[in-house]
């Protein structure tokens, strides 16, 4: 299953909830203010790096920059994408979840 | 594969809109068929053709009308939160004694049943909002 994160951690507990619910196998998008949640350095950062091991964790890239936030200070592991990988991503997994 | 999303927040207040917008765009062009964008609460509100942004502003409601016509996209906006929010087409107009509509080319009223059918035609279905 594909969950997409559109809420900052730092203003939500979506992500929290997220990964808490996620099977290992998902894959989560931080889309929007979730990208946030991608930053290395934060008070929000170890429970996604603990995550990345079994769960495969995107940041959309347009929303990275729109927020100023360069891919150098995200958490190692997490690959960023587009909206063509947002695209591939909602089509390799059978359900998408939006954490609204 | 054949995709269908859901918007449920308004243009120029929540991202939400855009980034629907930019998901379809970039799955039309990667060949998917998009079944049906459902437009649903303050979401009604991208379908109104009075919006008018400044000029150096994107046109959100535009947008969705010129895609709707190049993709003959199925753009529906449910009728309940349509009415609350006084999004109206000709037929609503009359129903309910209004003296004028609003509607935005390519979009359509009609109710949650199309977003129920969506979600069993399409393949996936991605609800953008708040």
């Amino acid at each position: 299953m594909l969950h997409t994160v559109n809420k900052s951690p730092f203003e939500s507990t979506s992500l929290k909830t997220c990964l808490g619910l996620a099977q290992s196998g998902s894959d989560i998008l931080l889309i929007e203010d979730g990208v946030y949640g991608a930053l290395a350095g934060t008070i929000h950062t170890a429970m996604l790096a603990q995550a990345t091991g079994t769960i495969s964790v995107y940041a959309l890239g347009p929303d990275l920059k729109a927020r100023g936030l360069p891919e150098d200070r995200l958490i190692p592991g997490i690959k960023v994408v587009g909206y063509d990988g947002f695209v591939e991503l909602a089509c390799a997994n059978d359900k998408v979840q939006s954490w609204l | 594969m054949k995709l269908a999303v859901m918007v449920n927040e308004g243009p120029y207040t929540h991202q939400a809109s855009d980034t629907a917008y930019n998901f379809i765009v970039a799955a039309l062009n990667a060949g998917h068929e998009i079944f049906r964008v459902f437009f649903y609460h303050d979401g009604v509100n991208n379908g109104t053709r009075l919006t008018t942004p400044p000029q150096d502003d994107r046109h959100i409601v535009n947008r969705w009308s010129e895609l709707s016509k190049a993709h003959d996209l199925d753009l529906v906006v449910c009728v309940a939160a349509a009415q609350r929010r006084g999004i109206v087409d000709p037929d609503e107009a009359k129903r309910n004694g209004k003296d004028s509509d609003n509607i935005a080319p390519g979009f359509r009223i009609s109710g949650l049943g199309q977003l129920i059918e969506a979600g069993i035609q399409a393949d996936r279905l991605l609800v953008f909002g708040d």
